[in-house]
């Protein structure tokens, strides 16, 4: 039944106006004697500024890694970590501490007006941070906390599973500590951390916002000159390539959704198939308007919210793609999901659906430079990676050039079915039999 | 001597208003600091409108929303605001419906087409409605069943807080509900509510104004006029006795509690219920904040803790009734009545004793940087200015909240915490069942 009459005369969709060239904001860069670069980029659309500093972190030891990142903000010699936050919120600021194998990570947004003393207050903590052992201790147990909590969301159940698999032996095959790990983290081992490896050397200090950049790079070198320390550089080992095999099946008794988890080979952000790839990850489950998501959540209603995406890491890129789908459907859902991969890995996209990806692909970088907080993330994410803003400009020239022929050559090359690896976290007792009709089955406990 | 205060920066986005003659309310606010733009239609119905028996009707309505209309076939929304560069997405509050782009500024017209055509009228087919009933479901399940702490505490709150339908309603839905809803239920919801004099049309951006109204005239000027329906009168009186529930989440691992109370109506009466949202703040805002302090740092009986207006989080997007939330998640064995004696107590500390030198004036000026950095995304101007058109005639107020946050005293404050007595509260109490 449909209640809408379609009109004798249709409306003609408007065409889009005249394309605007990508624009880049004004930028400065600077690299300190002490080794600590800063990148500072004009926005001054409101009366703030972002920042965010990437440390390189490589093979950390993974609860002391997480554990500082958790207490780095927990006192200095001069102020308490409430003293910090209050200082901080003086002048609109905030800071906070993340950790990945790849950087430590310290983010923060304050008032223009406060960018000296948000500056100061970073630089005493760089510095002077002190892992106060009542603090060390309340932070360790609220981060055993937050392990349990994690393990029992199947997201991170699902992520975890997918890593150990992919990585193997490599950093990134495990990602969050044991709860064990962490209460046997005490604060000396934290400040011989910190000493070691908090350093300005390799690290870059990124500042977006109501700026003026050579004065914002003047302010973080009055800042940040005394910030000392040369540790040797670590290197992460190259990611290992993808290694096909059964389907892992970790089992999630009583779970009423499959997560299904599959990995794919990609390539980082300046090799020449990479604009290529990502326009093939959209037409296949990149965006909304994928192949992917029109099939198994517009047509057949499995899921709610598929996706994939090409994730950078300093040591190699992975394409995952997620789907969380309904259980008496997972083999059903894995078998579209197959057919999708394997029709764009064997058959030539169509001309259409390409500019449709390649627009989308275009707009977004728009888009996600158009605010303080995008750039600044973006700035950071790839200076971590050796890039800068310029880079954008040349990764849009690719995007604008790459053919039918050139997404149909690196999706059978990146996206076979036949390379993927695939785990799925779910109820193994109702859903081993779907998936083993499909694939060689593996079952694990959780 | 009290601590020097930071000023408080404002924002001066410009604004033009109007209405079409059919009753379509239009919002513009210019910038041309980059060149994108944001597209808000918000429609003046949330959950608290779906009828009884129809849970979660709404947010499947508004899942509807995007299923193709008079000139547009399923997938081609989607398509055509992607293949211009832009994203989309709709959400479903208490009392508003929001469908939004954002986008490169050449896409303008193309995204006021999309946003008439479907409110000139959606496809409504039984295929359409079958197929998002089941896409809804895989929401509801990777949202609320399939986690710990799913909906917590907004769905398992207002039952506790609220006795009449509309207020204490699960609105994701029940499964029974949405499994009943039915082509003509979406017809008449469509015909009721979704009029062009119940809609607010913003854009925010990279806008030439007088352009821009040409368009939205040629797009907008032959939606069918009908008018707002009349809002139902959804006030309760207020809890004089103190209601807690509890109930076990069989994934859960850690036991977690959520209290609220009623505050001013956030409409009738904003210079009362101000106060509160600062309040909010002062109490939760970072380890230098009231509770974080107490229960987190000196006694450990919280490792986590959240304060908030409004159960769905959005402080100038909600009428009334609505209430000040604060929100804890506990170690093992972590006691609930310790930790919301101990919220009484610091409660009872503010009022008596008020605030310390400085600590109101570095919450607001927290506060505006946080205010400032949402309307720093195009699209948070046009959302926010369609929601404030909508429900108070008053978009301008975007520009002037940093403001008004930062002229709440530290007497209205202490007088706000003062109400927010045990015997007003509603709280529920998460039981882990999933404890290893």
């Amino acid at each position: 039944m449909t209640t809408t009459i379609v009109p004798a005369t249709p409306r003609v969709l408007p065409p889009l106006g005249p394309t605007r060239k990508l624009k880049l904001p004004k930028q400065a860069e600077r690299t300190l004697p002490n080794g600590l670069t800063v990148i500072a980029v004009r926005r001054p659309a409101v009366p703030l500024v972002e920042l965010r500093l990437w440390m390189p972190f490589g093979r950390a030891h993974l609860a002391r890694g997480a554990m500082l990142s958790q207490t780095l903000l927990s006192g200095t010699a001069t102020h308490t970590a409430t003293q910090i936050a209050a200082e901080l919120q003086k002048v609109g600021g905030g800071l906070s501490a993340g950790i990945d194998p790849d950087r430590l990570m310290l983010s923060g947004a304050g008032l223009v007006t406060g960018l000296g003393r948000m500056l100061e207050i970073l630089a005493d903590v760089l510095t002077g941070a002190t892992y106060p052992t009542e603090w060390v201790d309340t932070e360790r147990d609220r981060l055993v906390d937050r392990i349990q909590v994690a393990q029992s969301q199947p997201a991170h159940l699902a992520r975890t599973a997918l890593l150990k698999r992919i990585y193997g032996r490599h950093p990134y095959a495990v990602q969050t500590p044991e709860p064990d790990q962490v209460r046997a983290v005490r604060p000396p081992v934290l400040r011989r951390l910190h000493a070691e490896r908090v350093h300005p050397a390799g690290a870059v200090l990124v500042l977006v916002g109501d700026v003026q950049p050579e004065r914002a790079l003047d302010a973080a070198e009055l800042a940040l000159a005394g910030w000392r320390g040369d540790g040797q550089q670590i290197d992460l080992p190259p990611a290992p390539p993808l290694e096909p095999g059964p389907l892992l099946l970790v089992d999630r008794p009583g779970s009423v959704q499959s997560s299904l988890r599959i990995a794919l080979p990609a390539v980082p952000r300046t090799h020449p198939d990479h604009a290529a790839l990502q326009l093939a990850n959209l037409l296949f489950g990149g965006y909304f308007s994928s192949r992917w998501t029109e099939n198994i959540r517009e047509d057949k209603g499995y899921t709610y919210g598929p996706h994939s995406t090409v994730e950078h890491s300093v040591a190699g890129s992975v394409l995952v793609a997620s789907a969380d789908v309904a259980t008496e459907v997972t083999g059903p859902a894995l078998l579209e999901t197959t057919y999708e991969l394997g029709r764009l890995a064997t058959l030539m996209p169509k001309p259409d659906e390409l500019e449709q990806a390649r627009q989308y692909a275009l707009g977004t970088l728009q888009l996600g430079m158009s605010t303080q907080a995008g750039l600044a993330s973006l700035t950071s994410a790839y200076a971590g990676n050796g890039l800068r803003l310029d880079f954008l400009a040349e990764h849009a020239a690719r995007l604008a050039k790459a053919t039918v022929a050139d997404v149909a050559e690196v999706a059978a090359r990146y996206l076979a079915p036949a390379k993927a690896v695939t785990v799925v976290l779910g109820d193994a007792d109702r859903v081993e039999g779907q998936l083993s009709a499909l694939t060689p089955v593996r079952r694990e406990p959780a | 001597m009290p601590t020097r205060r930071a000023k408080i920066p404002a924002t001066k986005y410009p604004i033009e208003r109007f209405r079409l003659d059919n009753g379509l309310r239009v919002v513009l606010t210019p910038d041309r600091s980059a060149p994108v733009i944001g597209v808000a239609v918000v429609y003046d119905v949330g959950i608290r409108s779906e009828p009884e028996g129809r849970t979660g009707f709404a947010h499947l309505f508004e899942h509807l929303m995007f299923q193709g209309s008079e000139n547009l076939e399923k997938l081609a929304h989607f398509r055509h605001v992607q293949g211009a560069g832009g994203t989309f997405n709709g959400s479903t509050h208490l009392d508003y419906t929001d469908y939004y782009e954002t986008l490169p500024a050449n896409a303008l017209e193309r995204a006021l087409f999309l946003e008439a055509d479907r409110m000139r009228g959606p496809r409504l087919t039984e295929e359409n409605l079958r197929n998002q009933v089941d896409v809804v479901k895989e929401e509801i399940r990777v949202n609320v069943l399939n986690r710990p702490y799913g909906g917590f505490p907004w769905l398992t709150l207002p039952p506790v807080m609220f006795d009449t339908f509309p207020n204490a309603h699960d609105g994701y839905g029940s499964f029974d509900d949405l499994e009943s809803a039915t082509v003509a239920d979406a017809a008449d919801f469509f015909r009721r509510y979704y009029a062009s004099g119940n809609a607010v049309l913003a854009v925010s951006g990279d806008i030439d104004v007088a352009e821009a109204t040409t368009l939205i005239e040629r797009h907008f000027g032959d939606v069918p006029a009908r008018p707002a329906p009349a809002r139902p009168d959804f006030t309760e009186p207020e809890l004089t006795v103190e209601r807690r529930h509890a109930y076990t989440d069989a994934l859960a691992p850690l036991p977690a509690v959520a209290g609220a109370w009623r505050v001013p109506d956030p409409i009738d009466d904003f210079t009362g219920y101000l106060p509160y949202v600062v309040l909010a703040e002062v109490l939760t805002d970072g380890d230098a904040s009231r509770l974080v302090e107490r229960l987190v740092q000196r006694d450990r009986t919280v490792t986590g803790l959240g304060g908030y207006l409004s159960f769905m989080g959005d402080p100038f997007d909600v009428r009334d009734p609505t209430a000040l939330l604060l929100q804890a998640h506990l170690p093992p064995g972590g006691d609930v009545d310790k930790v919301l004696g101990a919220i009484d107590e610091e409660l009872d500390r503010l009022a008596a004793d008020g605030l310390t030198d400085g600590e109101l004036a570095r919450t607001q000026a927290r506060m505006a940087t946080h205010l400032l950095r949402d309307t720093d995304a195009v699209l948070g101007r046009a959302l926010r200015m369609a929601v404030l058109e909508q429900q108070r005639g008053e978009p301008g107020l975007l520009n002037e909240l940093p403001r008004l946050v930062g002229e709440v005293t530290e007497e209205q404050v202490r007088a706000a915490a003062a109400t927010l007595r045990p015997e007003r509260r509603a709280a529920v109490e998460v039981i882990p069942g999933g404890a290893r």
